[in-house]
């Protein structure tokens, strides 16, 4: 929690933890700096018009700092999800608020959007507003996407990348994941309550990180880059990955459907991601979850599976 | 949830020309506070809306010794409290003030 208590106006250190980051930390890690332009600040007070009804606290910004700034004196357009405010989760103010900044991406044509995500998923109390918001998400992805804006996605924080959360990460050009950023659609305790002790205990930690963790993601070539958990990390993350992924055409998703078959051929035997690892010829599989992240960034590229759009 | 509003004379302006600030999250044992100097220049007025019910002397008394302590003169402080104990709200009001300080 060191990070909250340095001034805005000075830069954090870039070896600043990206998990314990704030939102607005994690927004002043990635971009130069003195960059950031918000949009729909706290002082708008645009906050959630539901929770009150629940009688909960608010917040000014409804957990999602939107706006643009530069990286790298590129322009970009920028979302950062406070993970620690209600679990990121997704409402009906703070869904419009990414769902615009898609929009203006659509728009503009070839200003890229980092979404710098880190939600549970939809917010319980306003489910149907957040469920419409995650799909209004995901159709202003492709459309920007479509209209040749780059969108990646940064995972890193501690509420993971959860229900709609993962969905929308799916859609995404790109995604850099670190070992801490879980990527799923049903969490742990989700999985656990429809489908018992027997089929996932979400209590198992180990088991949890081994299948929903960055590592994972990597090997399986559902994120493009793996990285440390720190600014200075994604912020170079961020850099590469823009220049490097491709247009978005129809042959796009039929690559992405014959990777996704050939995956569940490959892999719908295996009772575990360390018997995907083996199966993948990756030698001394079980050592995988302990390795360093440097380790593991060297083994990963040797495994290959770069640039693979299945996720 | 209970709402509070808490006005006080500061001796001083507060120090800065920033215009806002925020800090701090909404969570459990934590709080968010938006500081904007948009008040004539001793005025001080703290608007809070808390999760935790029935702790207004305390909230006061806060409030009193941070308007004794940093002369916040100016400024207008609202906040999103989600249950913080009294040295958290402290730390979060300066942290507030130091912001508001800055350059940026």
């Amino acid at each position: 929690m060191s990070t909250a208590l340095t001034p805005m106006a000075t830069a954090p250190d870039p070896v600043t933890s990206w998990y314990e980051a704030s939102a607005r930390t994690r927004i002043r890690l990635l971009l130069d700096p003195g960059s950031f332009v918000e949009l729909i600040g706290p002082e708008k007070r645009e906050i959630s018009p539901h929770l009150k009804v629940f009688d909960l606290p608010e917040q000014f910004d409804d957990g999602i700092v939107v706006g643009c700034g530069s990286l790298d004196g590129s322009k970009v357009l920028i979302a950062a999800q406070e993970g620690r405010f209600m679990g990121g989760a997704f409402g009906e103010v703070h869904g419009a608020k990414l769902t615009g900044l898609l929009r203006a991406a659509r728009d503009i044509g070839s200003m890229p959007v980092l979404i710098l995500f880190d939600t549970g998923g939809v917010r319980l109390q306003e489910a149907n507003a957040g469920e419409l918001a995650i799909a209004e998400i995901m159709r202003a992805v492709i459309e920007a996407r479509s209209a040749g804006a780059k969108v990646i996605g940064l995972i890193g924080g501690r509420a993971g990348c959860y229900g709609g959360g993962g969905l929308i990460a799916g859609c995404c050009s790109g995604l850099i994941v670190s070992e801490q950023g879980r990527i799923a659609v049903s969490g742990p305790e989700v999985i656990e309550t429809n489908r018992g002790v027997e089929e996932f205990d979400s209590r198992d930690r180990a088991l949890v990180w081994r299948t929903m963790g960055g590592k994972h993601r990597r090997l399986m070539g559902a994120a493009e880059v793996f990285v440390d958990d720190t600014g200075q990390a994604f912020r170079d993350a961020a850099l590469m990955l823009l220049g490097q992924v491709g247009g978005f055409e129809l042959r796009t998703l039929t690559n992405e459907q014959a990777r996704l078959e050939a995956r569940l051929r490959d892999f719908g035997g295996c009772a575990d991601a360390v018997d995907i690892w083996m199966a993948e010829g990756i030698a001394d599989a079980a050592s995988i979850p302990a390795l360093p992240a440097d380790q593991f960034i060297a083994l990963a590229d040797r495994a290959g599976r770069i640039s693979h759009d299945a996720r | 949830m209970e709402d509070l509003s808490l006005h006080h004379l500061a001796p001083q302006p507060a120090k800065g020309a920033q215009k806002m600030a925020i800090v701090g999250v909404v969570a459990s044992g934590n709080l968010e506070v938006l500081v904007e100097r948009v008040l004539s220049d001793l005025e001080c007025l703290i608007e809070i809306r808390t999760a935790a019910e029935g702790f207004g002397e305390v909230w006061n008394a806060v409030v009193a010794d941070f308007v004794e302590r940093y002369s916040p003169g100016g400024l207008k402080f609202s906040i999103n409290d989600g249950g913080a104990r009294p040295d958290t709200v402290s730390l979060r009001l300066a942290q507030a003030v130091r912001l508001m300080e800055g350059e940026q």
